[in-house]
């Protein structure tokens, strides 16, 4: 019965096209609306880590006290200073660990008819690579050791390889970078999780794939300078030294704690080197720090833009709005025939089937009005920039899953809005019908 | 066939109790061509609904086929009139987005037919009525007679044990309803039990039997003077 309903549904929707189309544009618009918003919060409220969110941490210790965290509710900073960052790499409570800091790199071709150009980089332990998840394409991460030995070692994305390379195995050849060379020892695949986790500060959760991956202590040495926000609650002084015994707070850190035992004892340690700092001096305040996993701390640092909630919310409603003009257009369209289903009802037709015949008739409205509301979508993505930041904008992607999520959502709110003027339908008493007629 | 005792319909308001039918009895045997009569308003329509399981009743019972009818649900009230029952209303009442196949089709298409017994019976049901070559009109397209007759094969093409006619003439011209009602006496001969709605005495007086409704019960046809002469005298072949 479903393809003879189907076809009885194709057949009344060209009877009457005006009232056809006027159904099919306001799905198509409604959906449309909330797909486009959609695109753009579902990005922005991505996990990017699926598999670990859960496991890796990011610890907040206060080292400016209360006087200088009033304003921010008595949270600690956002980052951490070198001297926390070293202490706790040295501890090593964690099974892996990273302090990290976007570095300003720029890189020479060895081709003289190329300029020097920057890439996105990073500084940061070896660790780092395998709490990520990050995909190698070629060789592998520095090792532990490299990283003590503040080795001129990189790892390269799979862009730079390709930019520099003409994307062949790189391992083993030299790259310059500030005019200094380093050994490739791995080429790493495309890897840009949205939101950009592991460095939200920097980056308000958006940003280019990194190119250069580079040892956290070679970067250091070299004095290479934060390209991220650098806080500081005093003067630091000058001199890199002085900046690097300051509590100016410019590094990220995380730590991978993969169980509930392993993340509380993680606490218990924050607060026991909180306490520590307390005993020795520098601090002069009771322990005052966080540990927050992925999740928490996107949340925290608010990664999904205010707009993004309030515009979904706003499309949600049109799409509410839409639906309720359909379920009157569909009201008028349905009980129109009502001479129909008092016939069909006389010849045998039990409710059931009345029900199934117009629902089926309402899914292929929703049909077509989700493919009105794919081409508006294409259009809404491409327009997102005109109310987002573009780096939020440019997340906005009709891709397969929005592609079958847009039809989903058309056909199924269309056979809801559908439910009460085929029950309206299913009421229709034969016997009345027909003899009125 | 049908057996109807003591059955009542009441239409309530908060106001006002209407009988429509009281203290009704009538039972129709299998192969029988019983007209159903009276003056408008007598409740005619209403025995015919009831009759047709598309609407219910008040109180008594209602057999058809042997099965008494009150307590069924929508479903089985659906399958009864779909299998044992075919109607044939004064308007005709075809799907006009249909065309005259597929009209017929409709009452097979809830049966579960396969699709080759369903042409089957369609061309069939089509040709018995002298359609067949309309197959593909639609019925804005035919005549009130050939709709009428496009109504009859939809009703036949089922094979139903009882056939319920309202008015089948009502809207006809009188060349156009003798060959309908020639038709209905033919599909009586060949063994069809027909019950038909009329206040037509020339129709009525082709019937065998004749149930005359007054006020939602059964009458001897005697009380109403005026339709008795004229029925006997089209039995007669006079006018009346």
């Amino acid at each position: 019965m479903f393809a003879y309903y189907l076809q009885l549904g194709l057949r009344s929707l060209r009877k009457n096209p005006l009232l056809t189309l006027l159904m099919v544009l306001a799905i198509g618009c409604g959906v449309a609306a909330s797909m486009t918003t959609y695109s753009v919060f579902r990005a922005t409220s991505n996990n990017p880590i699926p598999d670990k969110s859960s496991q890796l941490f990011v610890p907040q210790i206060d080292n400016w006290g209360p006087e200088s965290t009033q304003h921010n509710k008595g949270e600690p900073p956002n980052a951490m200073s070198y001297t926390d960052a070293i202490n706790l790499m040295r501890d090593k409570r964690a099974k892996r660990q990273t302090a990290l800091y976007p570095a300003q790199m720029s890189i020479v071709p060895t081709d003289p008819s190329m300029l020097p150009f920057r890439e996105t980089s990073y500084a940061w332990y070896t660790d780092a690579f395998a709490m990520f998840d990050i995909p190698m394409l070629y060789g592998h991460p520095w090792t532990a050791n490299e990283d003590e030995s503040h080795a001129a070692v990189v790892v390269i994305g799979k862009e730079l390889n390709e930019k520099m390379f003409n994307g062949v195995n790189s391992v083993g050849k030299n790259i310059n970078l500030n005019g200094r060379d380093y050994r490739i020892v791995g080429v790493a695949d495309r890897w840009n999780p949205e939101p950009v986790f592991y460095d939200v500060t920097n980056t308000n959760g958006f940003d280019d794939p990194i190119e250069v991956f580079m040892p956290f202590t070679r970067a250091v040495e070299l004095q290479t300078a934060t390209n991220g926000n650098n806080n500081c609650s005093h003067d630091p002084g000058k001199g890199w030294d002085s900046w690097i015994r300051s509590e100016c707070v410019w590094l990220g850190f995380w730590a991978e704690l993969p169980t509930k035992s392993e993340a509380d004892a993680y606490r218990s340690y924050l607060n026991g080197y909180a306490a520590e700092q307390q005993r020795s001096g520098r601090f002069r305040w009771a322990p005052n720090n966080r540990l927050r996993n992925v999740t928490e701390w996107l949340e925290y640092q608010k990664v999904v833009p205010q707009e993004a909630k309030v515009s979904l919310m706003v499309s949600l409603g049109f799409l509410l709005i839409c639906l309720v003009n359909t379920v009157g257009l569909l009201l008028a369209k349905f009980m129109r025939r009502s001479s129909e289903i008092g016939v069909r009802r006389a010849l045998g037709a039990p409710r059931k089937e009345i029900y199934l015949q117009f629902l089926i008739e309402a899914a292929a409205v929703g049909l077509a009005g989700g493919v009105v509301g794919l081409l508006l979508t294409g259009l809404g993505v491409m327009g997102v920039s005109l109310v987002f930041e573009p780096d939020v904008a440019k997340l906005a992607k009709l891709d397969l899953s929005l592609v079958l999520l847009t039809m989903l959502v058309a056909v199924l709110t269309t056979v809801l809005a559908a439910f009460y003027p085929t029950w309206r339908a299913a009421q229709v008493q034969p016997a009345w019908q027909l003899k009125s007629n | 066939m049908l057996k109807m005792t003591h059955l009542s319909k009441v239409y309530r308001t908060e106001v006002v109790e209407t009988y429509a039918l009281r203290d009704f009895n009538i039972n129709v045997n299998e192969g029988e061509f019983v007209a159903v009569t009276g003056p408008s308003g007598s409740g005619k329509t209403t025995f015919l609904t009831i009759a047709g399981l598309l609407e219910t009743f008040t109180g008594g019972q209602y057999h058809l086929d042997g099965v008494e009818v009150s307590n069924l649900n929508d479903n089985e009230r659906s399958r009864i009139r779909n299998e044992k029952i075919g109607f044939i209303f004064q308007a005709f009442n075809l799907i006009p987005d249909l065309n005259v196949f597929d009209n017929v089709e409709v009452p097979l298409r809830y049966r579960g037919m396969k699709t080759a017994e369903r042409k089957e019976r369609i061309m069939n049901a089509l040709e018995r009525v002298g359609l067949a070559s309309r197959a593909k009109h639609y019925p804005a397209e035919l005549s009130g007679g050939q709709q009428q007759r496009v109504a009859i094969a939809r009703a036949l093409a089922g094979s139903p044990r009882l056939l319920l006619a309202d008015e089948p003439t009502g809207n006809l011209d009188t060349q156009m309803a003798r060959g309908v009602m020639e038709l209905l006496e033919e599909i009586h001969r060949e063994g069809a039990t027909i019950v038909m709605v009329t206040h037509d005495p020339e129709l009525a007086a082709r019937a065998q039997r004749n149930v005359h409704i007054i006020d939602g019960q059964v009458v001897d046809l005697a009380e109403d003077p005026r339709f008795h002469h004229a029925v006997t005298s089209a039995r007669a072949g006079s006018p009346a």
